[in-house]
């Protein structure tokens, strides 16, 4: 599989699987269906309704949020709670978006970001 | 004290705090053991033994101390404590075997008559278990109680089951 | 401009508790929070708390919350989510940047008799070769993932830290399905309880006294760690090396209070390390040295959830106190007992630095 770069392809399927938390001894099932449809870099994924952007990035294997300015290092989410903009991505066109704390919306447009995100 | 470098306490340590029950007392029945030897702020053993077998008293990071007189090993103070410390002992459950409960929280749940390996505090495999009751009620609030049936010899050491495979994993 | 009695900066456990106590005698209250839900920490900390029997030991953290944003809605607290306090102006005036339900943002000034800052913490990071890849994250990240987003941030995990919180979320790690591979502890002995190592080695988790991390290996991501011993000078020692094959390294190495909006209205700090960093001083009122300014929770100092619930009923009565809701009297009763809990709760080896620390911030606040 040839890999473009910033696309994250991940050729298990089963990782899928069991990066969710379904069921758990104290958190119960996980009783959320309705599911929403995202795009990340253009290919189409499920996420459920109302969950942050990196979860459902998570679930779906995709750990690389952006590439830094200077080196173009890959990035990914460091702190969760939206303190250190490590998870930023352009969503809907608009850069630097802290995917850890804003929720997915159907129909998002998700993009890995490439340094400061300057609009084209 | 080794604790603070091995994280796991040996039979010996708790035998010189005088934290372990008698032999006397192991031969009269199930024994709770409480596997707690820290001064930390922390009392609900002691509320949640309705013989009042466990005594803390002020200040609440006294260590707790299980009259063995009182105890008669019912282990509803095992899914009480927050450090899942306690366990209770059966040494006179058959000949050959004895039963050990202990707190498990973690999913699958094993499955009575199921064969399990019980592990000692270090988590090694020490020897093998029979499932003998998982219990999982609304007052343990999702702490799950597990009594297996191993060797007699075994029971000081072992203190839990090698965790399940779910059937999701790899 | 919007005048509130009381502003809460922070719904989280001691933001709440300070808003309900003065809620219940009569004030004003509103709590404003950056995130979606309020409830602070409180979502991701699934186990059961120590403590007090008499004050909610052996319920889970998640319970905790929920009583409490139950509570703070039954007294009539106003609570503002998705708000984020930009800013703090003399004289109290609270600058809030508050998004809205078509993701917009508006711009309010709240003018404040009184102010309660329960910003909390953040997670501290270790700098080591590789540590910004992909797969390196805070263990309150790991935390946060598995039990509030419920997803797993990656499959076999790496701890580096031994405190209580690297111990209990390596457990929460297991509960929810990851392999933990190792917790590495730099110091030559464990930081956090014994019963909660106890856990974790029951589980067959090795602790790696002695020990540090060296690097992250991999291209797009975490997939080696390694890992030596260190001597007594805390230097690694060659040829101790040890790799272990992970797809994910969780940070636990100590959070530092977020003091940024207590010093913009200019309350005095002093660097404590044994409470996290600089910390703003408070009076036994929760007071900071600029009056009708409170602190409460994490930010005052890194403590627990039980500590920080504690001290925000402390500023909440005292509050309801300074506006005249409550009398002398009855003021100093409730908040009596309320020291003496917060005492209990500091009692024993591992409370002792920070029972000192906090009775220095006492002495310093009088200077």
């Amino acid at each position: 599989m040839s890999e473009k770069p910033g696309q994250n392809f991940i050729n298990e399927r089963r990782v899928f699987k069991y990066m969710r938390v379904n069921d758990h001894i104290i958190l119960g099932k996980d009783e959320r269906k309705e599911m929403v449809e995202i795009k990340v870099n253009d290919k189409t994924i499920q996420a459920k309704k109302g969950e942050m952007i990196i979860a459902a990035l998570i679930a779906n294997g995709i750990k690389v949020n952006r590439y830094t300015v200077k080196k173009k290092e890959p990035r990914g989410i460091f702190c969760g709670i939206g303190q250190c903009t490590d998870c930023i991505m352009t969503v809907n066109g608009k850069p630097n978006v802290r995917t850890c704390v804003t929720p997915v919306e159907d129909g998002m447009i998700i993009d890995t970001q490439y340094g400061v995100g300057r609009k084209e | 004290m080794a604790l603070r470098k091995t994280g796991y306490l040996t039979k010996e340590e708790l035998m010189n705090l005088n934290l372990y029950p008698s032999e006397k007392r192991f031969k009269k029945g199930p024994v709770a053991i409480i596997e707690c030897i820290e001064e930390i702020p922390c009392n609900p053993c002691e509320v949640a033994c309705k013989f009042k077998a466990i005594k803390i008293g002020k200040p609440i990071t006294n260590i707790p101390i299980l009259d063995e007189s009182l105890c008669i090993g019912c282990g509803l103070c095992i899914a009480k404590c927050p450090g899942l410390a306690i366990f209770t002992i059966d040494k006179t459950y058959s000949d050959e075997e004895g039963l050990i409960s202990f707190p498990y929280e973690y999913l699958p749940l094993p499955i009575t008559d199921s064969i399990v390996e019980a592990v000692n505090r270090e988590g090694k495999v020490v020897s093998s278990g029979k499932v003998i009751k998982v219990l999982n009620i609304k007052s343990f609030d999702r702490t799950p109680v597990v009594t297996i049936a191993i060797p007699k010899e075994k029971l000081d050491e072992v203190r839990g089951i090698k965790r399940l495979k779910s059937k999701d994993s790899k | 401009m919007i005048k509130k009695e009381v502003v809460v900066i922070g719904g989280g456990p001691s933001g709440l508790s300070a808003a309900v106590e003065a809620a219940k005698k009569g004030a004003e209250v509103l709590v404003v929070d950056e995130n979606l839900r309020a409830g602070g920490q409180l979502f991701k900390q699934i186990h059961k708390f120590f403590g007090s029997s008499a004050h909610q030991a052996g319920v889970r953290g998640i319970d905790i919350a929920s009583e409490l944003l139950e509570e703070a809605r039954e007294c009539g607290v106003e609570v503002w989510l998705n708000s984020a306090v930009v800013g703090l102006f003399k004289e109290k005036k609270v600058t809030i940047k508050k998004t809205l339900a078509d993701n917009s943002e508006k711009l309010e000034i709240i003018q404040a008799k009184k102010i309660v800052i329960a910003a909390g913490a953040s997670e501290n990071a270790v700098r080591f070769k590789g540590w910004t890849l992909p797969g390196v994250i805070g263990a309150g990240a790991a935390q946060t993932m598995i039990n509030v987003n419920r997803v797993l941030p990656g499959k076999r995990i790496l701890m580096i830290g031994s405190g209580n919180v690297g111990l209990i979320v390596s457990y929460q790690l297991l509960q929810a399905g990851a392999e933990v591979v190792g917790v590495v502890e730099a110091a030559p002995q464990i930081g956090g309880y014994g019963v909660h190592a106890a856990k974790i080695r029951r589980a067959g988790i090795p602790i790696y006294t002695s020990h540090t991390i060296l690097e992250a290996k991999g291209v797009k991501g975490v997939e080696e760690a390694v890992i030596c011993e260190v001597n007594d000078k805390w230097q690694p020692i060659k040829g101790t090396e040890k790799v272990f094959k992970v797809d994910t390294i969780t940070i636990a190495a100590g959070l530092k209070p977020l003091i940024e909006l207590a010093m913009m209205h200019d309350c005095k700090c002093s660097f404590i390390p044994q409470l996290g960093g600089w910390v703003p001083l408070h009076d036994e009122n929760m007071e900071s040295t600029n009056p009708g300014i409170y602190l409460v929770g994490d930010v005052t100092g890194v403590e627990e959830a039980n500590t920080a619930l504690e001290e925000g009923r402390l500023a909440g009565t005292a509050i309801a106190e300074a506006l005249k809701y409550i009398s002398l009297e009855d003021a100093g009763k409730l908040k009596k007992e309320i020291w003496h809990r917060l005492n209990e709760l500091r009692m024993g080896p591992f409370g002792e630095a920070r029972m000192l620390a906090k009775n220095n911030i006492l002495t310093a606040c009088k200077i």
